[in-house]
């Protein structure tokens, strides 16, 4: 048994004319039209085009919810193993149409893959939803449908996919290992002769632009605030019974200080694997400085100690993680009156 | 003019028994022998031995230090420098290497960053030491280390872990350096020759090459995490300047418990592969200048201090190019970032070799800290990709400590004797030298 494909394309591609006939609603063909063939020559029956849907550019684009409402009514009778899209090369409203259309029967929980040049406005949906990079042009088609073809099949048997260099599709904005043919130094020494000779070289990781959180107003009077301690160091009850790995933390723990003056090394505990947690260990303060909060709590310095902390390890633990968790016990200490948070790291 | 030889042995098994020697490509090792230069030190209560070879259903845990047996037999100074020999100067005359084949320290954990070692399976695909013939050390605590609270997640006492950690490092060095011994009167099956010109030479050698530093990045941020140069603590160290064949004297050693996956191992130290890459480089398209070592401590003031010494040493020697390589993640990224920057800065253009930590979706941002100037980055791959290693016959070692080693959690290990973890407990897996093949999009 093949595996059941649905195929996109526009009025172009299906021979029915150029922009003058952009305006054509979508239609159901059977089988496969026009670049489908390439397609489905390179399954060698593993997987077949079943059905081919046409639709002119110019109607997606000015009746979308329209056309969609169409396509996606198709798509689930036909219930197809794979839905794929294009390629659209540099045709904006094309590459515009096979993005969306894509997004859309994802959705349905259907694999989908598109292909498009890498400046078609359609590429801007590349984070979205997969997109093989092609040529500016239909001369581009030799290459990109067995590229298209090949990545597809390995989508619809649910293999691993490999990164964005690879399999020719367009990176999504996620990072995927992959083993080099070259090893690390020397690919360091011929990017830096590139360089060095005003070669165009490609960077294997383009530097993210960082966010940066502005501080909020100071606290003018801090006797009255309420002070919270937070830590990325690892401060947890002795035994870490929430079990905080070591590095790359998948959690946070939350625990309860009320009654205690200070920390103490048989109370608590660092769970962080990234330093050394000899000191940490003898003194839980040096990290979660409970103690000196205390004393400014005793000398009116502060209001007072909130009676709960909110800990994780840092190490190596992914940004995104990071800020899932504070954003959760954000919500926790606004919701118990806290003025401000001392946040340690270490 | 320096010049060091490089003599290879490739070793094509070891054998323990109770004669030391090297015939036909065969490592004899005297049980004996060296079992009584490893329990010279106190702070080790026992210790075993045991071969791990390439392909076998062998699994090593915890692994500390990765080391190549090495002998100095001409030239000044011994190998290991202010570690196991004198502390004079080496980089010149002839060395002896033991290839395809390493010294392996394991055994009872000193901190959270020991790593694992496989010898076949997806695992070996990753560490570059599934490659190698591995005469694994395991040493066995003294009692007096031991944490006397039973419900200690670790097995050292805190206080000890800093004596363990050495007993543990020079342990294999010594091995090491024993093994090394026994190929000084051998002919070696091939040798290799590396000659770097003094400032003047290379200039007057090479007038229309681009001159070309390379900026080591030595993890220093202490509590374990440190490296030796010549017995230094390169944590007090100022940045300064190495010949390149230094290094493969031994004059850097890892004593470090960073995670395993971007260790630098003591191993990769001697077998530098951006000093190997440049030499192969140099005089056709490069003029390789030299070695500029810096560190990476914990403070800022440490941080400003060291990176501005890189930088300035690069407008020093006049170089037009650098590459940096980096050992740890997360702090030293800020390191990486600012010497980088300061050395784009004074107009020499960096390529900067480092890994990732992305999270296990891939979807993070990587590095602690970014510039728009390291517009050139190699990388050993996502440090977060996790891997199910499945059960290996033989281990060599211990399991009690997978669950907890940086890059696992809690139930990493399965009751099928699988390993799910992330590919950082790997050991030099994601090797930010440039050793390893794995790389990330």
């Amino acid at each position: 048994m093949s595996y059941k494909v649905v195929h996109y394309i526009n009025q172009f591609f299906a021979n029915i004319g150029g922009e003058e006939m952009a305006h054509v609603a979508p239609e159901l063909r059977e089988g496969f039209v026009g670049p489908g063939m390439a397609l489905n020559n390179a399954w060698k029956g593993e997987a077949e085009i079943v059905n081919t849907i046409v639709c002119g550019d110019s109607y997606f684009a000015e009746h979308e919810k329209e056309a969609k409402e169409q396509i996606l009514g198709w798509v689930k009778e036909i219930k197809p193993d794979f839905f794929i899209a294009g390629p659209a090369f540099n045709a904006g409203r094309y590459g515009y149409a096979c993005a969306n259309i894509c997004i859309a029967v994802q959705e349905l929980g259907i694999p989908v893959l598109t292909g498009m040049y890498t400046e078609n406005p359609g590429a801007d949906y590349k984070e979205k939803v997969m997109i093989v990079a092609t040529r500016d042009s239909a001369a581009g088609m030799r290459q990109a449908a067995p590229t298209m073809a090949k990545l597809a099949m390995k989508l619809m048997k649910g293999e691993k996919i490999g990164a964005s260099v690879e399999e020719g599709y367009m990176n999504m904005g996620i990072r995927v290992n992959m083993f080099e043919k070259e090893r690390g130094a020397k690919r360091a020494v011929d990017m830096l002769i590139k360089k060095l000779n005003d070669q165009p070289f490609v960077t294997e990781y383009p530097m993210p632009s960082f966010d940066r959180v502005a501080p909020n107003p100071a606290i003018k009077d801090l006797s009255k605030a309420t002070i919270a301690l937070c830590t990325s160091g690892g401060i947890v009850p002795h035994g870490n019974p929430d079990h905080i790995e070591s590095s790359s933390a998948s959690h946070y723990g939350e625990y309860d200080i009320s009654g205690w003056d200070a920390l103490t090394s048989e109370g608590w505990e660092t769970a962080h694997g990234g330093y050394d947690p000899i000191y940490a260990n003898a003194n839980p303060n040096r990290v979660l400085p409970v103690d000196v909060m205390r004393e400014f709590e005793r000398e009116g310095v502060i209001g007072k100690l909130h009676n709960k902390f909110y800990a994780t390890v840092g190490n190596g633990t992914a940004v995104a993680s990071a800020k899932k968790f504070a954003a959760e016990y954000a919500q926790k200490l606004v919701a118990a009156g806290v003025d401000a948070v001392i946040m340690t790291s270490t | 003019m320096k010049t060091l030889e490089l003599g290879y042995f490739h070793i094509k098994d070891i054998v323990i028994g109770s004669e030391s020697k090297i015939e036909n490509g065969v490592l004899y090792v005297d049980e004996a022998a060296v079992k009584a230069l490893v329990l010279e030190d106190e702070n080790i209560k026992d210790v075993h031995f045991d071969v791990a070879r390439p392909g076998e259903s062998v699994r090593i845990t915890p692994v500390k230090d990765v080391i190549e047996p090495r002998v100095k037999v001409e030239g000044p100074g011994g190998i290991f420098p202010g570690m196991v020999s004198k502390v004079e100067a080496v980089g010149s005359g002839k060395t002896y290497c033991l290839k395809d084949m390493a010294v392996v320290t394991a055994g009872k954990i000193v901190g959270f960053q020991e790593g694992l070692i496989d010898m076949s399976g997806p695992g070996a695909d990753y560490t570059p030491f599934s490659k190698t013939i591995n005469f694994c050390v395991v040493c066995e605590p003294a009692d007096f280390l031991l944490a006397t609270d039973p419900t200690a997640t670790l097995p050292i006492e805190n206080a000890k872990k800093p004596e363990y950690e050495k007993a543990v490092r020079m342990a294999g060095l010594k091995v090491a350096a024993y093994l090394g011994e026994l190929a000084r009167n051998l002919t070696p099956d091939e040798t290799e020759t590396f000659s770097t010109p003094n400032l003047k030479e290379g200039m007057e050698m090479y007038p229309d090459l681009p001159r070309v530093v390379y900026v080591a990045m030595l993890q220093t941020q202490g509590l374990l995490h440190d490296t030796y140069v010549y017995g230094v603590d390169a944590k007090r160290t100022l940045s300064t300047m190495l010949w390149p064949t230094e290094i493969m004297d031994g004059c850097i050693v890892s004593g470090n418990c960073v995670s395993a996956c971007d260790k630098n191992p003591t191993y990769i130290h001697e077998n530098n592969p951006v000093v190997h890459e440049l030499f192969k480089q140099h005089g056709k398209t490069l003029n390789f200048v030299g070695v500029i070592i810096t560190n990476e401590n914990v403070y800022l003031a440490d941080k400003q201090r060291s990176s501005d010494w890189a930088a300035k040493l690069c407008e020093l020697l006049g170089v037009d190019g650098a590459i940096v390589t980096q050992e740890g993640f997360g702090n030293p990224d800020t390191d990486l970032i600012m010497n980088t920057v300061k050395i784009e800065k004074k107009g020499v253009k960096t390529t900067i070799v480092t890994d990732e930590y992305a999270g296990q979706d891939g979807k993070s941002q990587s590095l602690a800290d970014a510039d728009q100037l390291a517009d050139a980055v190699v990388t050993g791959g996502n440090a977060n990709e996790v891997i199910v290693l499945p059960k290996m016959d033989k281990l060599i070692g211990m399991l009690d400590y997978v669950d907890v080693i940086a890059g696992s959690h809690a139930g990493s290990l399965r009751e099928d004797g699988s390993i799910e973890a992330e590919i950082q407990i790997l050991t030099s897996c994601n090797n930010e030298m440039g050793f390893g093949k794995l790389s990330a999009r």
